[in-house]
């Protein structure tokens, strides 16, 4: 490729970033042209976003070189970043939403005259700001008091105020109407006019050949190809996401489905946007996995069928009957176990020891009949979940957050199976596992449904979907987009449902 | 758009916004359908006038507050600024004065030796907050008992030991003491000292950069960083403007008292605090208005002058001040409560 050429605003050239044991970004460019929209794809954990960190500083690659507006750089913070004239919208929000708008667009950097801020040029400054890119937010108006699509504009117009010639734009319309989509589109379109560039990284092949000018597609940390969006299909960019080789990465499979053991319908979230009209069924022994895209709201789903989530419709049958989990208490005694996706935030106590967090969801089998808990009982089925999940420890009493990923996921799988459920949810089990015990994971997966237990398994990782599972339920923008049988399934047929709605 | 839609009906609205103001006027239609004799325009002036250097101390541990972050070595400030005011403005012929050489100083002197006592300490707080990433709690934990052990130090010393430091000159004593008469009535000076300050922190907080900065980092520190916002130095600005306020506040407690030991202020930190929270100011940081931390001074106040002049029995008032407390954070929280 030729060095440089005058023509691009931005140029990330061969950027190599390793994290220990893996290889994040491997020789990346990326091209941008003053006043295009980029779009940046590829599959969760393809890169995308490890890509924009580095150009942000909050990585520092290991190799390759940053080139914007012709020199070379390398920022320091966002910051540093925002004050050049690149600046990033993030997917979660970080504004004070305590305050106002206004406030909140000039934090850091208030016009003052004298000691005092001066309220009236930040007023018209920002009243400016907005009838430039036809947005109508009082400046006044608290941030909490907006909706998702307004703050979005908020940060837009911040990014404006810096005079930024680049915005990143993260999912941006991952949690907007079709109307709002097609606003942030015009104001799009008009910041193309003023010459401002926007990399903009999606899922929605619709949108991205709707508004973007090219597309440059990444997979497992490569770069795969830049392309005119005008000569690309929606078949084109999915074959270019997915086109890898399905290795033998998976245990063969042993389980068996039998009978109705869940059934889910109409289920719908209380507070929106969220998930509508969900139904489905499980069998005995079976593997349901739910694939989506980020913010497509599986995890919302289990979350809801495990008590965390209200309701306004929908019904969870179990064994025919029923039954009503308003909270995880009486979801745990509907025989419902939950292992959560943030193993970190929400499964391990990292502190304690594998024997208290083996049995704390199961308090109750251990009391002896003085009220105390008996150390004989908590013992044994400490070690029981040791042996049977092949838990590599030293001891009962090693803290839990000294072991590796993949062995502290295998105790919370224990734990849970200690409360007996029929239903075991799983979100994202092979998170910041390592492939190894990937590999034992599965196996467990696999032999539990065996002995009969109905598994929903949530991943953002395709082959173990198809890998895993006996059919797959699709999620797209909060609907069920359809449920396709595993063994006669492609990645491409996933990915088009995803991509539904 | 949507949001609209799922604001409730508009006085419903309103009244959770403003529920301390409802409750500020309930108490008082309460105490005075119970006995019309309560109000009185004596009675408005002592309530002022008792809320005058409470306002002040709240004042300071408010902003704290709103940063995130707490003080609880705010009372014992409060206790070594009087020690040290009373210490240096005792009458020229007073028999057992801690200095018999001092000369009597112009009251402005000892007032700024104490309130910079107290405001280096403070920036202290802030500096190891701010610094070392101690949890606020802790590092004015740890500041409470050592300042009590350094103001005990200092008052209890020959040659007259651990007597309250008292026979404080005339100047002083009318400084925290007497008032502007305005017809039959004197309005103490507390009360204009307390209205001053109270101005002054409101354009702080409204007007310049460090007050949106203490909202921005209580609100939302990542955000505060990210957009340039020193974090560190703007909290040990707040912190140490706090110690200014201790300092006045103890100032003024000893000389409204007319003495001063190494107890005093015990404890008006947590009345400070509970101040704060009754007033609208959220422990997690953010949210509070001046005049919300006002109103909780005074509901406090109410309560306090109220219940005594009913003729209610002490104990009894704790229960309801405590009660108070819980209830009005109790639905502070649903204001704010999210449903998942």
């Amino acid at each position: 490729m030729s060095e440089s050429s005058t023509t691009n605003l931005l140029e990330m050239l061969n950027i190599t970033k390793r994290f220990p044991g893996v290889l994040a970004l491997d020789n990346v460019s990326l091209k941008v042209k003053p006043g295009s929209v980029h779009a940046l794809m590829g599959e969760n954990g393809a890169g995308k976003s490890t890509l924009m960190k580095c150009l942000f500083g909050i990585y520092s690659m290991d190799e390759g070189k940053i080139l914007f507006d012709g020199k070379e750089v390398s920022f320091a913070n966002s910051k540093q970043a925002l004050e050049n004239g690149v600046s990033m919208v993030h997917q979660e929000l970080n504004q004070v939403r305590q305050q106002n708008v206004m406030d909140n667009i000039w934090l850091g950097r208030y016009p003052k005259k004298g000691i005092f801020i001066d309220e009236k040029k930040m007023y018209q400054d920002t009243a400016a700001i907005f009838k430039s890119l036809d947005i109508s937010i009082d400046p006044r108006s608290k941030v909490s008091t907006l909706s998702v699509s307004e703050m979005q504009m908020v940060e837009i117009a911040k990014a404006v105020s810096y005079h930024s010639k680049i915005i990143v734009m993260d999912e941006p319309t991952s949690s907007l109407t079709e109307t709002e989509v097609n606003h942030l589109f015009r104001i799009i379109k008009r910041l193309q006019s003023e010459n401002v560039a926007i990399i903009y990284i999606s899922h929605k092949m619709e949108e991205i050949l709707k508004i973007s000018d090219e597309v440059t597609i990444m997979r497992d940390g490569q770069y795969i190809a830049t392309k005119s969006s005008k000569s690309l299909t929606t078949d084109e960019i999915i074959k270019l996401m997915v086109g890898r080789d399905l290795s033998q990465r998976f245990p063969e499979k042993i389980n068996k489905p039998g009978e109705l053991i869940l059934k889910v319908s109409d289920l719908t979230a209380e507070t929106q946007p969220s998930f509508s009209n969900v139904s489905f069924e499980l069998r005995k022994g079976e593997i349901l996995g739910i694939a989506g895209l980020v913010g497509s709201k599986r995890t919302e789903v289990v979350e809801a069928l495990f008590g965390m989530r209200s309701l306004t419709s929908g019904t969870i049958e179990l064994n025919g009957k029923v039954v009503k989990n308003h909270s995880p208490q009486q979801a745990i005694k509907n025989g419902f176990a939950l292992v959560t996706e943030e193993r970190r935030s929400t499964g391990i106590f990292p502190e304690l020891s594998i024997s208290f967090n083996s049995i704390i969801s199961n308090m109750k089998q251990y009391k002896t009949k003085s009220g105390f808990l008996s150390d004989r009982k908590v013992a044994d089925d400490t070690q029981w979940v040791i042996d049977s999940m092949k838990v590599k420890t030293p001891s009962q009493k090693t803290s839990i957050g000294s072991l590796s990923g993949g062995n502290q996921q295998k105790v919370i799988i224990g734990r849970w199976l200690l409360t007996k459920p029929d239903i075991l949810l799983l979100d994202e089990p092979t998170r910041g596992i390592d492939v190894g015990a990937k590999f034992e994971i599965y196996q467990l997966i696999n032999q539990l449904a065996a002995e009969g237990k109905g598994i929903i398994m949530i991943s953002s990782e395709m082959p173990e979907l198809l890998g895993v599972t006996d059919r797959i339920l699709v999620m797209s923008n909060g609907k069920a987009a359809g449920i396709v049988e595993t063994a006669s399934t492609s990645q491409e047929e996933i990915m088009q449902l995803a991509a539904l709605y | 758009m949507n949001t609209q839609a799922s604001k409730k009906s508009s006085f419903s609205k309103w009244l959770v916004d403003n529920v301390i103001y409802v409750v500020l006027i309930l108490l008082v239609v309460g105490i005075v359908s119970a006995s019309p004799d309560f109000l009185s325009m004596t009675n408005l002036i002592n309530i002022l006038s008792q809320s005058s250097s409470r306002i002040i101390i709240a004042l300071g541990v408010a902003g704290i507050l709103i940063t995130a972050g707490t003080d609880l070595s705010a009372g014992r400030m409060v206790g070594l600024a009087a020690v040290i005011s009373a210490s240096m403005l005792q009458a020229g012929d007073y028999a057992y004065r801690m200095y018999p050489n001092l000369p009597e100083l112009p009251l402005i002197v000892p007032i700024v030796i104490a309130m910079a006592a107290t405001g280096l300490i403070a920036a202290l707080n802030g500096v190891i907050v701010a610094k070392f990433h101690v949890p606020p709690f802790i590092a004015t934990l740890g500041m409470m008992i050592g300042v009590y052990g350094l103001t005990s130090i200092y008052f209890d010393r020959p040659p007259y030991g651990a007597q309250p430091i008292g026979g404080l000159s005339k100047a002083f004593t009318t400084f925290a003491q007497r008032g502007i008469k305005i017809g039959q009535y004197e309005f103490p000076y507390l009360i204009f000292y307390a209205i001053v300050v109270s101005l002054i922190i409101w354009v702080i907080w409204n007007k310049t950069q460090l007050g949106k900065n203490m909202y921005a980092i209580g609100g939302n520190p990542e955000a505060a960083k990210v957009s340039g916002v020193n974090v560190a130095r703007n909290l040990i600005i707040i912190y140490t403007i706090a110690g200014l306020l201790y300092g006045l506040t103890g100032t003024l407690e000893a000389g409204r008292v007319g003495s001063a030991t190494n107890n005093t202020g015990n404890m008006y930190e947590l009345d400070a605090i509970a101040a704060c929270v009754v007033g609208g100011v959220s422990l997690s940081g953010g949210i509070g208005t001046v005049p919300g931390v006002i109103t909780g001074v005074l509901i406090f106040q109410v309560i306090n002058y109220g219940l005594a002049f009913l003729g209610v029995s002490p104990y009894i008032q704790f229960i309801v001040k405590g009660a108070i407390i819980i209830v009005a954070v109790a639905f502070d929280m649903r204001k704010h409560a999210k449903k998942k």
